[in-house]
């Protein structure tokens, strides 16, 4: 999948999380989730449940914590479709 | 000189009516909340009819971000959150996410149980092995002290914010803790009430003791028949009430529009001895918590104007007048007026005794007494002890001084409140 398309799909995911709405509009591969787009942390499991069910993957526990970027997001995300 | 607890904020969810105008409006006319439920029918229950507050998405979404809102399915939070929020607007407090924090006020918001439907929902995942997809709001929506972490967040509270839990008397039982904070000089002021959820997964273990009605699933609205001969079991019901309890000194300094005064009250418990039982009262002890909640006010028995009972509409109501009777002291034509809301709103469960006691300060603020509705046929057991007339099945205008409300649950615990009309002198 194009890295564009992702960005894209994953921007939809985080939005009903997001407290920052510059951040967001801003949204980069470097925007880190907490930092930038103010997510609550607890909230963070949801979007990775979102993330989960949008892509038909399963993400480990390994995988989870190191979520906090879009930069890693991507990663994950990409690493568990090409296992697919 | 005593110091004085006063009553500045008030907020509902009822199944009559949500929101103090509407409400206000329903109790006055006597309007029923009772309705007809066909999950019930299709789930098996003798009971089908009972009362669920009627809350648009539009409602909610005044209320409630978008993210709160997602994967939200707790209706006693939501209720809670409703009810408290308008109290807190009503005292004239602004809600603002950003709002400086304030160390002086707290809340007291008792519920039952919390967010049966989100538990079930987890459950149900939990069995199939998914553990994960829990996600981060099955805690915090099915925590009991859940509503009072809503409220607490969304209105700034830096003072105690906790739930208390004592069945049938817990809303009853908030308004005296927060009173008792108050008093003792640890808060200014209190936001304090409680909530239900409702629905099957909250009111089945009722059905299945068979103390809830199955005889009118056909006319819902004739279904709660509190001091009636033909009382068959109560009517399950849900909502919220929440009331902003503040010292004298403090609603005088901020220009407060105060709806009446608490001059004090009392809660207990009959221990389950003296035909006391999980599930029924000591009446030594009903006696005991209302003499006590007189004495802790400072009255005499016959300053009370009216009672607000908790008669449900079992065949326990004529023993609950009895025991007023007794404390008071006062029988036939001398007894007070006495009214129960359930007849128009079901039972309550943990927000009975808030929204109970919303409905009795509205009636000494405006000046009325709303009417006994499915009681034309007051039991003869009732009449043996009080007249007729002290029973009113009319909406009375009326000006009432003092009203006592009472409370009792499961666990044999009982709870007092004496409400008086306020005056500055």
């Amino acid at each position: 999948m194009e890295k564009e398309v992702l960005i894209t799909a994953l921007k939809k995911i985080v939005k009903p999380y997001i407290q920052d709405e510059e951040a967001f509009e801003n949204l980069s591969e470097n925007t880190d989730f907490i930092k930038d787009l103010k997510i609550n942390s607890a909230n963070l499991v949801d979007v990775i449940l979102d993330v989960e069910d949008e892509f038909d993957i399963i993400v480990d526990n390994e995988s989870m914590e190191k979520m906090l970027t879009v930069k890693a997001a991507l990663e994950i995300i990409e690493t568990k479709l090409s296992e697919k | 000189m005593k110091k004085r607890i006063v009553i500045t904020g008030l907020g509902v969810v009822a199944p009559n009516g949500v929101g103090i105008s509407d409400f206000t409006e329903a109790i006055k006319s006597g309007k029923s909340g009772i309705r007809f439920f066909q999950e019930l029918q299709d789930l098996n229950f003798s009971c089908c009819i009972g009362g669920i507050p009627v809350i648009s998405e539009e409602l909610k979404s005044r209320y409630f971000t978008p993210l709160q809102l997602r994967n939200f399915n707790s209706s006693g939070i939501l209720y809670g959150c409703i009810a408290g929020m308008d109290a807190w607007k009503d005292a004239g407090f602004a809600i603002d996410a950003d709002s400086e924090l304030d160390f002086d006020s707290g809340t007291i918001f008792g519920t039952g149980t919390s967010g049966v439907d989100k538990f079930r929902e987890a459950i149900y995942q939990l069995d199939a092995k998914n553990v994960k997809r829990l996600g981060s709001t099955v805690v915090v929506q099915t925590m009991a002290s859940g509503i009072s972490a809503y409220l607490g967040g969304i209105l700034g509270l830096g003072n105690q914010v906790t739930t208390n839990s004592s069945a049938c008397t817990t809303g009853t039982e908030a308004i005296l803790m927060g009173y008792d904070r108050i008093k003792a000089g640890n808060a200014k002021r209190m936001l304090v009430g409680s909530c239900s959820d409702g629905g099957p997964y909250i009111w089945g273990g009722f059905d299945a003791m068979r103390v809830m009605t199955y005889k009118h699933n056909d006319s819902p609205e004739k279904g709660s028949r509190p001091m009636s001969a033909t009382a068959s079991g109560f009517v399950p019901g849900s909502g919220s009430g929440a009331l902003v309890l503040e010292s004298l000194e403090s609603a005088e300094e901020r220009g407060a529009t105060i709806y009446a005064e608490i001059l004090g009250g009392a809660v207990n418990s009959g221990g389950q001895r003296n035909g006391g039982t999980l599930t029924a009262p000591n009446p030594v002890a009903v006696q005991h918590c209302i003499t006590s909640a007189i004495k802790n006010a400072g009255i005499k028995a016959e300053d009370i104007d009216a009672i607000n009972g908790h008669l449900t509409a079992t065949s326990k109501d004529s023993l609950e007048i009895e025991n007023w009777a007794a404390a008071l002291g006062r029988k036939g034509k001398d007894f007070p007026y006495v009214n129960s809301l359930k007849s128009m709103v079901g039972h309550c469960l943990a927000a009975a005794g808030s929204i109970e006691s919303v409905a009795a300060v509205l009636q000494l603020k405006e000046g009325f007494l709303f009417p006994n509705t499915n009681c034309e046929d007051v039991d003869p057991t009732i009449l043996v002890i009080i007249d007729e007339e002290k029973i009113p099945n009319q909406l009375l205008n009326i000006e009432l001084n003092i009203i006592a409300k009472a409370s009792f649950g499961f666990g044999d615990v009982n709870g007092c409140v004496i409400f008086k009309k306020y005056n500055n002198n």
